[in-house]
């Protein structure tokens, strides 16, 4: 057994998506997450079991508004994508093929893909194709992550374009940039799984467009627009992460052999483990908590408690943080301003500007 | 935020309790704001759910879409809206003073206007949406709405517009203001929580205010685990009564979170500069007021080139004005750039108030005055400078070192041989200085929309509303 099912233990594996690829990518210091993505432990039963449940929910307003919009878009085979499409990429008029990959079945789908995909790159077929339910890998640290983008779509001239469907409003062109910005970080993770695919099968992975089609509602109605989106700077980003995340191996070098994150399930499937001794394990691998934590990982509520008892400047934010210039908790930076602790070596600098900071609210206070 | 505020925030944490971060109030607070609390459905760009608002903190109103898929009862909830909202607004058209203009007609000005309150900036954004989606709407036509909906877009697209401006006060979230006066010991991104920022400054962090069944999100987004469990069932159930009730639950404790900020932020002093903005608040309402009373088209969709330029000039001019202005009108503030060295502060040891320079009929008087300080001075000789404690001064700096600062004062001072009396600090007496100061801007000049060069796609069209834009789905 290796030693990242020992960590997972008897817990299911719980697969990776491209939201928490983007994710990882986001935090990738986190030697915490690092693992517990890495050995593919649900992390949102951990932190429920932990008592620190994570804080996300998705309305089910908001679901059935996704899922209605997504089968509009994709109604008859695709009709209303294709239409916009051909406008947006020239695609030709005639002859669009609609394939459904999930047809093959679930084990098959990605053997399948990669051999529609070989194929479309090989013959460089004449007409546009739309592949509906491809599924894709990559990966991660040692570690295969399944993906499924919304569609892939070959165009004339060999270029394969990832198409993403995302339900927020594009308002008079314009749309909730943080909502853009995770659809574009999650599209390049698409982008790099399937240009690693046609370099495995020996094609130009250039031939995937950076140019991702993202499909939105316009304005008030559940009319959709397709948009291109470049996603250069997202993937450049996310290949270095990808390369820089320290691997897995290194990691769990640093720690006992016996560790494991094992939740232990149940009949039921509910952990059965004793809280405090998962605690214990998880304090095992150091976690590098950033308020940011809070909209992207299901642990973030567990790793704040933990800093809360460190008293880490971290819980303030990475700016803090970086304006501290590496005083890492916050009893060493008050200290500084009063005046009541020595300026360690390389710390001159920020405790002479915490002095003066310290002195001048006192000042301005009084 | 500079390393003072982060300095706060970290007393903030060690304590328990926010530390203050301004001496005085920098935004202005009206005596009967307009509190408006709204919710909107989930998944939807800019579907109301319902809203609570109100000037009374005993009698707000309570506004619901009893069933939030049905266009026609979106529109009915729209037009209650501005029956509550529209004559409050108006109500400010009556008192007005006349303002001479150098170069231009004189204008009505009111003397008081409309103010805006809502809990956060999420709440802003979803008012500006709510605008764009029924300022369009005509009162005729196929699909007609009633004749006070488009009016009302028109308004609140004027305030979340003016909301982006530096330093107005026409409509504010609770989360930014209480924000730029009190450091919480949390970050930045979760002050975004009303109920936890207003904790941290009351009575110290609690959990609770995270918990959405004890503090439910002060909008306009709802609360997933509320929208499964009750919000869905009860619109299932098509009871307009339970679905009032449901929705009445989630507003409740963020208006009295409002009102609790409001009177948070009226226990502050008004900063000097505060009515000086405002004024500048009220003039824009009684333009807007104008356009609205001469028929003008509603606002475009987008901005023309010359427009847009426009508007990002005297949104940068109003920036560096406000930023000045808190500066000036509040120590804390002012801190900031003496902690970087842009401003001193200190006691003056020395004067020379007769000193002159130059001969017969060149004699310039330049008194000097001498400042001892502890501030770290970054200004180079010959910099120009302004002082909180003279606002009409002006003064240059001559030499720096040694905790000694020298400067000879410039501007203000009287034309006669000798000083006017106050004019020069005296001995003894505390003083600022700062490099930063306060001077007019001359608008960039640009050509006439109709002459918008090809480089910036050419004259815009001019709006002519169609049916389409009155007709646009809302689902």
């Amino acid at each position: 057994m290796n030693r990242l099912d020992a960590l997972r233990g008897s817990t299911p594996q719980k697969p990776h998506d491209a939201r928490a690829i983007a994710a990882l990518a986001a935090n990738p210091g986190c030697t915490r997450r690092a693992l517990l993505d890495g050995a593919g432990i649900d992390k949102d039963a951990a932190a429920r079991h932990l008592g620190f449940p994570a804080p996300f929910g998705q309305s089910p307003f908001a679901i059935t508004r996704g899922n209605a919009f997504e089968s509009l878009v994709k109604a008859d085979g695709c009709a209303e994508l294709l239409r916009m499409l051909r406008e947006l990429l020239g695609l030709p008029i005639a002859e669009v093929a609609y394939h459904d990959v999930e047809n093959v079945g679930a084990h098959l789908r990605h053997a399948h893909t990669r051999a529609l995909f070989d194929r479309a790159a090989r013959d460089g077929d004449d007409a546009g194709t739309v592949y509906d339910h491809p599924l894709l890998s990559l990966r991660i640290a040692g570690h295969t992550a399944y993906l499924e983008p919304d569609v892939v779509a070959f165009q004339l001239g060999g270029r394969f374009h990832i198409v993403e469907i995302k339900s927020f409003a594009v308002i008079d062109g314009q749309a909730d940039p943080a909502a853009v910005a995770a659809a574009a970080r999650q599209a390049a993770v698409y982008v790099l799984a399937l240009r690693r695919m046609l370099a495995e099968l020996g094609h130009d992975p250039l031939r995937v467009a950076h140019d991702v089609v993202l499909v939105c509602p316009e304005n008030f109605a559940n009319r959709p627009v397709a948009t291109l989106v470049d996603v250069r700077r997202q993937l450049g980003v996310l290949e270095r992460q990808l390369t820089r995340m320290t691997a897995l191996d290194r990691l769990l070098d640093g720690l006992p052999e016996e560790l494991t994150f094992d939740l232990m399930p149940g009949e039921d499937g509910l952990p059965t483990r004793p809280a405090a001794e998962l605690a214990d394990a998880l304090r095992r691998a150091t976690a590098r908590y950033a308020p940011d934590c809070l909209s992207t990982c299901d642990l973030c509520f567990f790793c704040r408690d933990e800093a809360r008892q460190e008293g880490a400047t971290d819980l303030l934010g990475r700016h803090v943080r970086d304006e501290l210039g590496g005083v890492g908790s916050v009893g060493e930076a008050l200290g500084l301003a009063d005046g009541t602790r020595a300026p360690g070596e390389g710390q001159e600098e920020i405790a002479r500007l915490l002095r003066n900071a310290e002195r001048l609210r006192r000042e301005c206070l009084a | 935020m500079s390393l003072l505020t982060s300095l706060a925030r970290l007393r903030a944490l060690d304590e328990g309790i926010a530390q203050p971060i301004a001496t005085v109030r920098h935004c202005h607070l009206s005596a009967r704001p307009m509190v408006f609390v709204p919710l909107k459905l989930s998944g939807e760009a800019a579907a109301p759910l319902a809203a609570v608002l109100g000037t009374d903190r005993d009698r707000p109103h309570l506004l619901v879409v009893t069933q939030p898929r049905n266009r026609d009862l979106r529109f009915a909830w729209a037009a209650e809206l501005a029956g509550v909202l529209l004559p409050y607004v108006e109500g400010f058209l009556s008192d007005t003073e006349t303002v001479e203009r150098r170069n231009a007609d004189p204008y009505e000005r009111a003397l008081d206007a409309p103010q805006l309150l809502v809990p956060n900036t999420a709440g802003i954004a979803f008012t500006r949406l709510l605008g764009r989606s029924t300022r369009f709407r005509r009162p005729d036509g196929p699909y007609p709405v009633p004749e006070t909906v488009p009016l009302l877009g028109r308004w609140l697209t004027y305030f979340g517009e003016r909301a982006a401006f530096p330093g107005s006060s026409l409509m504010l979230a609770a989360t930014e203001e209480l924000g730029r006066h009190w450091a919480s010991g949390q970050s930045g991104l979760e002050d975004a929580n009303l109920a936890a920022l207003l904790g941290w400054i009351t009575e110290g962090p609690a959990d609770d205010a995270e918990d959405p069944l004890i503090w439910p999100p002060a909008g306009p987004a709802t609360d997933p685990g509320f929208d499964a469990e009750v919000l869905a069932p009860a619109i299932e159930s098509g009871s307009a009564e339970r679905i009032t009730e449901a929705l009445r639950t989630q507003l409740e404790p963020t208006w009295r979170l409002m009102w609790q900020a409001v009177d948070l932020l009226a226990g502050l002093p008004e900063g000097a500069s505060v009515a000086q903005r405002w004024e500048q608040d009220r003039g824009s309402f009684s333009g807007m007021a104008a356009q609205i009373a001469e028929g003008a088209p509603p606002q475009a969709r987008r901005d023309g080139a010359v427009a847009a330029a426009s508007r990002l000039a005297r949104m940068e001019r109003a920036q560096a004005a406000y930023e000045v202005q808190r500066a000036y009108d509040d120590p804390l503030v002012m801190a900031e750039y003496r902690l970087t060295g842009e401003a001193f502060a200190g006691e003056v040891v020395e004067t020379d108030p007769a000193h002159a320079e130059g001969e017969g009929r060149s004699r310039k008087l330049r008194p000097l005055v001498v400042v001892k300080t502890d501030d770290p001075v970054r200004l180079a000789p010959g910099t120009a400078l302004g002082t909180p404690q003279r606002r009409g001064q002006g003064a240059e700096l001559v030499s720096a070192g040694d905790g000694l600062v020298t400067i000879k004062i410039t501007k203000g001072m009287g034309r006669g041989r000798t000083p006017t009396p106050g004019a020069v600090p005296e001995v003894g007496e505390r003083v600022c200085y700062s490099s930063l100061t306060d001077d007019f801007q001359g608008s960039a000049t640009l050509p006439e929309a109709e002459a918008t060069p090809w480089t910036h796609g050419g004259p815009p069209s001019a709006y002519v509303p169609t049916d389409d834009d009155a007709q646009e789905e809302w689902s």
